[in-house]
């Protein structure tokens, strides 16, 4: 029984670490709160939904769809959104307040063709076989889950730090001027970053719901919301932080499900948000952004 | 009146600010001087409750300021201005100025519903005294003017005027010469005198060394977090380890710590 | 009268609408002005509408004293979690709220016994009417407007420009943050009371993340300029859907659409574009 629970806690953990890495990722290079991160992460779960029932592609072909169409949407975002602010050096809080009108805006629209009833993915594309390690019954399912997103983040970790473009990244992210002092084309890094961020939290959005098999216009909702406390108990634009912050997240809720009960679930990411708050802003990892009067 | 015993500070690795240690008579221009990136900033901070010192303590008329938040310090009678010039851009000149003395009127919620005899009187006060105030600078006419539409030198008077008007003591101004041409600083030497002369302790920081030996009868000077000289102008001028401390430096670096990350 | 009445049946939704949100409109606007970004007032409407709901509805408490309470108990929240949340900055004040907001809407859904849970408090008397709407708009529309003019309602606008400045000018800066916060909690409370008893059933997702985009919009639109760009921000925002006909359906997405469109192209507001006709001061005489 531990076993399972365990299962499922890395599975669910690897998924909010997936998009809570997105989402500081954003904040990490440009400075903004996405919080159209949860409708993208919503859009991608529909964009594989469709590629497979239309398309009647396989899950990968799903996937892939997922990334295409919130990359897509990433790229809009910084180039109808946050470049124009950018370019007027808006204050912080203006592209924050546009993202949550955009989330708004797909929820409804995705609400308005879609409908808002629960879709489900389906059947034959959810493998049904299960594995049994040491006495524990994972499924392929989840094993695919655990597998991809480890794969994706071991990619974004790897590129980071080993290829040029993560470097440059990495530079942007410290200090823009400096950057671009340095001949590195800024704009497109932040375009790039917003495409890659978006794209993390679209194949979130599939995984989910081969995790939950439901698909709902206001999904990116609760998940934005947990992605929200993860960041924050990580250290805002702190990797590593969404990494651990992720999991550790998973496991809490896997754990108090299990122990205490489900109806309280989602408040546990919120207790945690607003105590981490209270205490400690910056998060266990991240740099003192409480102001000092 | 105001006393720093052994004072520190650090930022994280760098020790911004060893063992300084000052005091500043009741009256009087005292001059605060030193190669940028000296800590000269990071002292006003400290002083006005921006941040806490590591280590020492900060009295003021013999009370401890340690633990004191901004707000108090500021109505204890320790005010500054900054480098930069922070003024209310988007406020007019007088309201920049009536800002600064909302703490001095007594308003009760009564008065959100009520224009209460008392509390018009009290308004009309406060608005005669801002003129006033704005008049001894020379901007009553641009008392109604958008304070981020005027000229440079405009702005720092406008500054000067709001700091007035929350009746300090002791008014720290750091760089408020920066900037200016040679006729406004004389303009402002002027009126540096005249505050000293109302009874308003002066403590300023500047670079412009005639500005400074023109105005103080006691200067000290910081170098790399540590007070390396101090005294009249004529023995600064002539101090060695002051004019080493300038000469041996290759123009401007880079300074730490020049204002707080909001 | 008759064209009075039939306009009424029609219409006294829309207006009884129009009301509820002019202040819930002119309670962000409060907590805009001196430059806090909360959407906690979507939760604060519910913790009030859910307050006066349940006393009329389970002790028969008057209609005027639940308003009271009503108002009065989102303020003592608000006054409770200030102090704390307050200090935090920009964006993370914001997600606190959001945070705040959710954790309030998911209480409700977990006390079913009290509160009826996801189904929702049936049965509130439809007691509000026009006249009470009337009253507490202008009531606070009044009061916004003297503070506006008063020396606190200056010390808000400069907190909102350079709140270290404000501080350092002596102002107990923390202090004003948390009135702004509190009476516009108040103020959100009042509108939740009143809009439950003329919907006579609420329930928990009613002042949910939707709710608290509306009266984002509501501020945005406005501006935080003056007390009357909330009320323009909270009428325009109310009518908009239901003037382009049909479109009633899609409320949610206009009201984003407003937040993108209005922080892209008209960042301070539609009111803010009012500033060239005002009248210039003068100067009073010398001595």
């Amino acid at each position: 029984m531990l076993g399972q629970q365990l299962i499922n806690a890395v599975s669910l953990g690897g998924v909010y670490a997936l998009f809570a890495l997105g989402f500081t990722l954003i904040f990490g290079v440009l400075g903004v709160v996405n919080l159209a991160h949860g409708a993208i992460f919503m859009l991608g779960a529909y964009a594989a939904l469709q590629a497979v029932t239309l398309l009647e592609v396989p899950l990968v072909g799903g996937i892939l769809a997922a990334m295409a169409i919130s990359g897509m949407a990433g790229w809009l975002l910084d180039r109808m959104i946050f470049a124009p602010l950018r370019a007027r050096r808006a204050p912080h809080l203006a592209p924050m307040i546009a993202t949550i009108g955009l989330a708004i805006v797909l929820n409804s629209a995705v609400e308005g063709f879609f409908g808002a009833e629960n879709l489900r993915l389906p059947i034959d594309i959810l493998p049904a076989d299960t594995l049994k390690m040491s006495g524990v019954q994972i499924t392929w399912l989840e094993l695919q889950i655990v597998v991809m997103a480890v794969l994706l983040m071991g990619a974004l970790f790897w590129s980071l730090k080993k290829t040029r473009v993560g470097c440059a990244l990495r530079a942007v992210a410290e200090s823009p001027k400096a950057a671009a002092l340095a001949g590195i084309d800024v704009e497109g890094l932040f375009r790039l970053t917003s495409v890659i961020a978006s794209l993390l939290g679209g194949v979130a959005g599939v995984l989910i719901a081969l995790y939950t098999n439901a698909v709902f216009p206001l999904m990116g909702q609760p998940m934005l919301h947990k992605g929200i406390a993860v960041v924050i108990l990580g250290g805002m634009g702190d990797m590593r932080g969404a990494l651990l912050g992720g999991f550790f997240l998973g496991f809490a809720e896997v754990f108090s499900v299990a122990y205490i009960g489900s109806t309280m679930r989602d408040a546990i990411a919120f207790g945690l948000l607003f105590v981490i708050l209270l205490i400690r802003p910056e998060g266990l990892f991240g740099k003192a952004a409480q102001r000092r009067a | 009146m105001l006393k720093l015993s052994s004072i520190s500070k650090r930022f994280g690795g760098l020790q911004v600010l060893q063992d300084v240690s000052l005091e500043l008579p009741p009256r009087g221009i005292v001059g605060l001087i030193g190669p940028n990136g000296a800590g000269k900033t990071t002292v006003f901070n400290l002083i006005t409750g921006l941040l806490a010192p590591d280590k020492g303590t900060i009295e003021f008329f013999g009370k401890p300021l340690t633990g004191m938040p901004p707000y108090r310090i500021a109505r204890v009678g320790l005010v500054r201005t900054f480098q930069n010039g922070r003024i209310f851009r988007d406020m007019s000149v007088l309201e920049n100025v009536l800002v600064a003395m909302a703490h001095q009127t007594a308003y009760s919620a009564a008065n959100l519903f009520l224009p209460l005899r008392r509390f018009r009187s009290a308004e009309r006060r406060e608005q005669e005294i801002a003129h006033d105030l704005l008049f001894r600078m020379g901007l009553f006419e641009k008392a109604h003017r958008l304070a981020g539409e005027l000229s440079f030198g405009d702005q720092r008077r406008v500054e000067i005027a709001r700091a007035l008007a929350t009746n300090p003591k002791l008014l720290l101004l750091d760089e408020p010469a920066a900037g200016m041409n040679a006729v406004e600083k004389q303009q402002l030497m002027d009126e540096i005198v005249k505050l000293d002369e109302n009874g308003v302790g002066i403590f300023i920081i500047e670079h412009d060394m005639r500005f400074i030996m023109g105005l103080c009868r006691h200067i000290l000077v910081l170098n790399f977090g540590r007070v390396i000289a101090q005294g009249m102008p004529e023995e600064i001028r002539a101090d060695p380890a002051v004019i080493e401390a300038y000469l041996g430096r290759d123009g401007e670096s880079v300074t730490a710590g020049t204002g707080i990350v909001i | 009268m008759e064209w009075l009445e039939s306009f009424w049946t029609t219409y006294s939704t829309l207006v009884l609408s129009i009301g509820t949100n002019v202040l819930l409109a002119l309670s962000i606007y409060l907590t805009l002005s001196c430059g806090l970004l909360t959407v906690a007032n979507a939760a604060f409407m519910g913790i009030g509408a859910y307050t006066a709901g349940l006393l009329t509805v389970h002790t028969g408490t008057p209609f005027l004293f639940a308003l009271i309470f009503g108002s009065l108990l989102p303020g003592i929240v608000a006054m409770l979690i200030g102090g704390p949340t307050l200090r935090l900055s920009g964006v993370y004040l914001a997600m606190a709220t959001l945070a705040f907001g959710e954790v309030a809407r998911i209480l409700i859904l977990n006390t079913e016994d009290l509160t009826g849970g996801a189904l929702g408090l049936n049965g509130i008397p439809q007691m509000t009417n026009v006249l009470h709407v009337a009253v507490a708009v202008t009531g606070a529309l009044y009061v916004l407007l003297r503070l506006a003019a008063s020396p606190i309602g200056r010390t808000l606008t400069a907190i909102s420009q350079d709140e270290t400045v404000t501080e350092l000018m002596g102002s107990d800066v923390r202090a004003y943050k948390l009135f702004a916060f509190t009476l516009g909690a108040v103020l959100a409370g009042l509108a939740g009371a009143l809009n439950a008893h003329f919907t006579f059933f609420i329930s928990p997702n009613e002042y949910g993340f939707e709710r608290a985009v509306e009266i984002l919009a509501m501020g945005v639109l406005g501006g935080t300029g003056s007390p009357w760009g909330a009320v323009l921000g909270g009428v325009l925002v109310t009518l908009l859907p239901e003037l382009l006909r049909g479109l009633g359906h899609y409320r949610p997405l206009i009201n984003g659409l407003i937040l993108i469109l209005i922080i892209l192209y008209s960042p301070k507001g539609i009111w803010d574009l009012t500033r060239f006709v005002r009248r210039p001061a003068k100067l009073p005489a010398l001595n």
